[in-house]
């Protein structure tokens, strides 16, 4: 099987602070797979050099053998923990938005996933609520027929409710030809759907795994292994 | 029947063992056809890998078939199926024992017991 992401030697220092250590990591395509740490583990540096928003100091990062950049930006979907798109646009503007920058963008797609959770093309994206802006937000990234999905955090803000919707999402848009990474902190609720997780601490893999090997050897939930590895 | 996932176990096999009780309770029929390995998934809110998984474990054990751009089939022969319910029985059982014991209640106790229950 071709490696979707590879990563030799990774690293990245912001000043004096190690944020990745000689991360290496390789993943492959047709999972869902969790990425799991503590506040300041390196998640988002690694998501961020996987989109190509920072530069390593050391080591490679591959995306389907290149480097990050214009050819891995075709490939990849990204979905940042902030919401940045422009407030004054229109749900249907931003859609066409999308359109015109992304030659893998499913419209049809995107108006009925809007369509099933009662979000009006027409509203304004101000005029949202944070929840809703944030579903807007991941039904954007999932309406793109990409081979590699980054999600950072996306169920920190939403209901329950609005979790099990994305969680349906992420299922209902899984192929086999692509790979979905999803970092966040909830654990519990998104444990189920994950194929693998990936233990980050101090910049480093500290365990990368099945997720029913894990249940099988530990006889415990990801959850509640997370607890005991990072327990202080 | 309701179906809840224990995540301190491996999902697969609790798939497998949910869909063959559905099975030996008649809730799906000799040859019928099954959920989509996505919509079972969606069902149980899992990853479709481990439908998957589930599904090609219980297609080795004689208890599903697939057919190429159909989807997933019911065996006719459910006997192996039905197996299930007494390994549930089993094992439901065995941990009521434990439960008991853990109480203080001898085998013997919990069965006298179990004898005069009225349900």
């Amino acid at each position: 099987m071709n490696e979707l992401l590879y990563c030799e030697n990774l690293s990245k220092k912001y000043g004096k602070k190690q944020a990745l250590n000689d991360l290496n990591l390789t993943l492959y395509p047709g999972s869902i797979i969790g990425l799991l740490g503590p506040n300041g583990s390196g998640k988002t540096t690694l998501i961020k050099l996987i989109n190509g928003l920072l530069t390593p100091t050391k080591g490679s990062i591959l995306i389907n053998g290149n480097p990050p950049g214009v050819d891995t930006k075709k490939i990849v979907a990204y979905l940042p923990d902030s919401i940045y798109l422009n407030r004054w646009m229109r749900v249907e503007q931003i859609v066409d938005y999308f359109k015109d920058f992304y030659e893998d963008f499913r419209v049809e797609l995107a108006y009925e996933m809007l369509g099933k959770l009662d979000i009006s093309p027409k509203s304004k994206l101000s005029s949202l609520s944070k929840g809703n802006k944030e579903k807007v937000c991941l039904i954007l990234v999932m309406s793109r027929n990409a081979s590699l999905y980054v999600l950072d955090e996306p169920i920190a803000g939403v209901d329950p409710a609005a979790r099990d919707y994305v969680i349906s999402t992420i299922i209902n848009n899984y192929n086999p030809e692509a790979s979905v990474l999803i970092s966040t902190h909830l654990i519990t609720d998104i444990e189920q759907v994950l194929d693998e997780v990936i233990f980050l601490n101090r910049g480093n893999v500290v365990l990368h795994k099945s997720v029913d090997d894990i249940r099988e050897e530990y006889g415990k939930s990801v959850d509640e292994l997370f607890r005991e590895v990072f327990k202080w | 029947m309701k179906f809840v996932l224990d995540k301190n176990r491996a999902l697969s096999p609790q798939i497998c063992e949910h869909i063959c009780l559905q099975i030996a309770l008649g809730e799906y029929m000799p040859d019928s056809k099954i959920a989509s390995v996505r919509e079972a998934a969606l069902d149980f809110s899992v990853n479709p890998n481990t439908v998957q998984r589930s599904y090609e474990t219980l297609e080795v054990q004689g208890i599903l078939y697939s057919v190429r751009g159909s989807g997933w089939y019911v065996a006719s022969d459910i006997s192996i199926a039905k197996q299930m319910l007494e390994v549930v029985l089993e094992e439901k059982t065995a941990q009521y024992f434990e439960s008991m014991a853990a109480l203080g209640y001898t085998v013997e106790d919990v069965k006298s017991y179990v004898k005069e229950w009225k349900a």
